[in-house]
């Protein structure tokens, strides 16, 4: 049986995670120096069979307790700040990342890379580059949790999650399933692979060959009829979704609404519920025909159509 | 008193609230609040036990990594039987329905609590509640975990959710009615000069307590029902594939859930105030802050529950205002701990078991709290949320805090309530052995969760072993501690020393009658001229003795 104390620190945020928690460790050893010190000393002190003076205090209680409440609230509003500033940068992933895609179902994780590559319970990722999880569920909530970079994120059906790591060391770590989701729930559980780039990039050419994601959304595209309305030829007027990603869209009751992953998803399975301004409400639902890796090709395809914001990761398009 | 007024006492003083009728019906009938006080003990403490014996089969099974011991279905159903009856069965009525129902009538000098009859009914409807939530464990059991989280319990699970979520539903009646109660007994029925300024810290704890109880479990009691509606009838509340919204339910199940934990840990902190002032001899230093301190608590603890969310989903922002008020809880909490530890000075301490309880409270307290610091920030929260560190956290407040708080509770009223006294060495030493079993069983926690042990594993990776091996071994110590009370409790009714109506010295109107009381309490009601806790400053035990006799 080993002895571990400390998890192992694969990224920027986790020695930032790691000092902000070692901070809190000393602070938490200084309060009981502070509270247990003087009590223990007070036990000895003013034990019943002790003569001691126990005449009446002749200072203010009211400085006391305000020294006793201002000096906390300051240290805790300190604590929270520094907390804050990590989380902020928790929920914001770089510009330039890797997007893969990870639908959690009872119980596996199915993950699927821009290139095409699918893995199931494994994730292999290069070092130093970031990468971001674009995280959906098929059932229940489940959370996407890799201790070595401490960052862990509910994976909700029905939405899209993401977060967001930078490996900074090459290895083999764990991958866990956080939330409680039933009978096999400590099994579903695997192993982040961070590779050298090189490796990476072999490891992507190994196996069966795939197809970018891009490329499996565009053929869905075409299969689901979806280009029969959604393009210029259309004798039907649907809006077009050329450099759409990313932007807002006026919606018919006034709104406008972000483009984003979110957004086309719910276009797609729940189309009647957020209609275009000016376009007639006529976009059949998908719901229930289409799996949520198939939405996360159609989602990968559609981005691509706006060169701009498209961010499908390295090397193909 | 005149002659024939002695006479009266000299009969009376044999009939107390115990033996004034015998019989079952007069104890299932009986709206006195002493006896409900006690059929509330008698439950919870069952209820302890199968909740215990839950933990103890899952710290077995944690022994080794492999899940050899029982199968992983089994295990998650013993998390839900232990969390479900540990939570509503035993925490929650722990001190507030047993120690609360027994002595917030005595404290402020009344007959009864203002509704004996609704005292008995919430009663019933506890043991009914817990009928129905014994029954789905025993055709079959639930594996959604304490939390009910949706849409597993909702549409997953196919374990019987609807019967357990009736059963905490019928409880939640319970609390509210008890709660009822006693907000309107400490306002309309508090003796002739017990202003709120002069009362007892644990009734102004038990305040706080009440507010929380009848604000808050409403809307456990919706959220329950709107699970099963789900469940019954595919109502699209939390299922996204109905239309649902997951995390609705995780706002609504946390809006009581985490005021629950006041519920939870504020009696405690009035039952310590009392033990700190009656073995220190002093008034508790900053009375009016700590009385205060109580009903803060309870306010902001209604504005935090988005902190058991940081990563769910919820925005940024909200994240950040959630985390920022969950600081702010912090404060009269350390207010509190301050305090104790000032009254100590130019105290007289005598260290009976009440008071090492309620030192090993201020404790394990002490380092809950600072751990709630830690997962109310919000990077640091990213990582231990869900692991074994919100575990440990949570079983130092609730059960280093609480339970100890409960324990020094019994131990300190034990003389009032059954008119005997313990054996004080066994009591010191069963306080020790909670004490050092409780630190064995959940500081190792700490470092498995941060480590990154995730909770409600069955299975889980090697190198998290050794700590919860410690945490078994603890558990086993942790055992002792709780089965060792019973026992000597048992032995002390028949051969334990009678105990004298004021066998601590204390102060509070509950120490100016007989023990055990009569069947109305007082002969005559008090009249309150000072403070409760306003013991005399001495400066010798000599002294001491001499001033509680001239009293």
């Amino acid at each position: 049986m080993s002895f571990p104390f400390f998890p192992a620190s694969g990224s920027a945020m986790a020695t930032q995670v790691d000092r902000l928690f070692l901070f809190l460790v000393a602070l938490t050893i200084v309060v009981h120096l502070i509270v247990f010190g003087p009590m223990i000393f007070f036990l000895f002190k003013y034990r019943e069979s002790k003569k001691v003076d126990r005449s009446p205090l002749k200072f203010s209680t009211l400085k006391v307790e305000l020294v006793w409440i201002i000096i906390p609230l300051i240290l805790v509003m300190a604590v929270f700040a520094w907390g804050s500033h990590l989380y902020v940068n928790l929920q914001e992933p770089p510009k330039e990342a890797i997007e893969v895609n990870v639908v959690g179902k009872q119980w596996m994780w199915k993950i699927q890379h821009p290139e095409g590559n699918r893995e199931i319970n494994e994730l292999h990722v290069p070092v130093g580059s970031v990468v971001k999880l674009v995280m959906t569920s098929q059932d229940v909530i489940h959370s996407f949790f890799l201790p070595v970079f401490r960052i862990k994120q509910d994976v909700l059906p029905g939405r899209y999650t993401t977060e967001w790591f930078q490996a900074t060391k090459v290895g083999s770590y764990h991958l866990f399933c956080a939330e409680y989701c039933g009978t096999m729930h400590s099994h579903m559980i695997g192993r982040v692979h961070v590779m050298e780039p090189k490796d990476y990039e072999d490891w992507l050419r190994e196996g069966e060959p795939t197809e970018p994601l891009v490329q499996s959304g565009q053929k869905l595209f075409q299969e689901l009829g979806c280009s029969g309305c959604h393009s210029m030829q259309s004798q039907f007027h649907a809006p077009l979704l050329e450099g759409i990603f990313g932007r807002p869209v006026p919606l018919e009751e006034g709104r406008m609404v972000m483009a984003d992953e979110k957004y086309i998803r719910d276009s797609i399975l729940l189309p009647q519920l957020q209609i275009a301004a000016g376009y007639p409400n006529i976009m059949p639902s998908f719901e229930g025909r289409l799996s949520e890796e198939e939405i996360f090709q159609l989602v990968a395809y559609i981005k691509n159509l706006s060169p701009k914001k498209a961010k499908s990761g390295k090397g193909k398009p | 008193m005149n002659a024939a007024q002695e006479f009266n006492f000299s009969i009376e003083a044999t009939k107390n609230y115990l033996n004034v009728n015998y019989s079952v019906k007069s104890w299932l009938f009986t709206r006195d609040h002493k006896r409900i006080g006690l059929l509330y003990l008698f439950s919870i403490i069952f209820f302890f036990f199968i909740a215990a014996m839950a933990a103890a089969l899952m710290r077995l099974e944690l022994l080794t990594p492999e899940g050899d011991l029982v199968l992983a279905d089994t295990y998650n159903k013993l998390f839900t039987i232990h969390g479900v009856l540990m939570v509503w069965f035993f925490l929650i009525p722990s001190i507030p329905a047993t120690l609360g129902n027994f002595v917030i009538p005595l404290m402020l000098g009344a007959r009864d609590v203002a509704f004996p009859r609704i005292n008995l009914l919430s009663w019933y409807l506890f043991i009914f509640g817990g009928g129905v939530t014994l029954y789905s464990i025993i055709i079959g059991g639930v594996d959604t975990g304490w939390t009910f989280y949706t849409p597993y319990s909702s549409a997953y699970s196919n374990s019987y959710v609807v019967m357990m979520v009736v059963g905490v539903f019928v409880a939640g009646f319970s609390s509210i009615l008890t709660g009822l109660n006693f907000i309107v007994t400490i306002h309309k029925m508090r003796a002739p000069g017990l202003t709120w300024m002069r009362l007892p810290l644990f009734i102004w704890s038990m305040y706080a307590t009440s507010l929380i109880l009848v604000l808050a479990t409403p809307v456990l009691a919706i959220t329950l029902f709107l699970i099963a509606l789900e469940r019954l009838w595919q109502v699209g509340i939390f299922n996204p594939a109905l239309g649902g919204d997951p995390i609705l339910f995780q706002h609504l199940f946390w809006f009581y859930s985490h005021p629950a934990v006041y519920i939870m840990i504020l009696p405690g902190m009035g039952v310590v105030s009392e033990l700190i002032a009656c073995f220190s001899r002093k008034q508790i230093f900053g009375y009016t802050f700590v009385a205060f301190s109580s009903l803060a608590i309870a306010v902001l603890g209604f504005l935090v529950w988005g902190h058991h969310m940081f990563v769910s989903g919820q925005s940024v922002y909200a994240g950040m205002i959630f985390s920022l008020l969950s600081f702010l809880v912090a404060i009269p909490s350390a207010v509190k701990v301050f305090n104790w530890t000032a009254t100590l000075y130019r105290g007289s301490i005598s260290l009976k078991t009440p008071m090492i309880y309620a030192l090993g409270f201020i404790g394990l307290f002490t380092l809950g709290g600072m751990t709630g610091i830690f997962l109310a920030t919000l990077g640091v929260d990213v990582h231990v949320t869900d692991t074994y560190f919100v575990i440990a956290h949570f079983h130092y407040i609730m059960v280093g805090g609480m339970v100890l708080a409960f324990m020094g509770g019994l131990h300190y009223w034990w003389p009032k309530i059954t008119g005997r006294l313990y054996p004080e060495k066994m009591g010191q030493l069963s306080a020790l052995i909670t004490f050092i079993g409780f630190n064995l069983t959940f500081f190792p926690q700490f470092i498995a969760g941060y480590l990154g042990m995730p909770r409600r594993y069955h299975a889980y990776a090697a190198e998290f072993q050794i700590y919860n091996v410690l945490s078994t071994a603890g558990a086993s110590i942790l055992g002792v501690g709780y089965v060792l009370p019973i026992f000597y409790f048992l032995w002390s009714l028949w051969f334990g020393k009678k105990a004298s109506m004021n066998p601590w010295d204390a102060r509070g109107l509950e120490w100016q009658t007989a023990s055990p009381p009569s069947q109305y309490n007082f002969e005559q009601t008090p009249i309150v001229t000072e403070q409760t806790h306003a013991y005399p400053l001495l400066t010798s035990e000599k002294t001491l003795r001499k001033v509680m006799h001239v009293r």
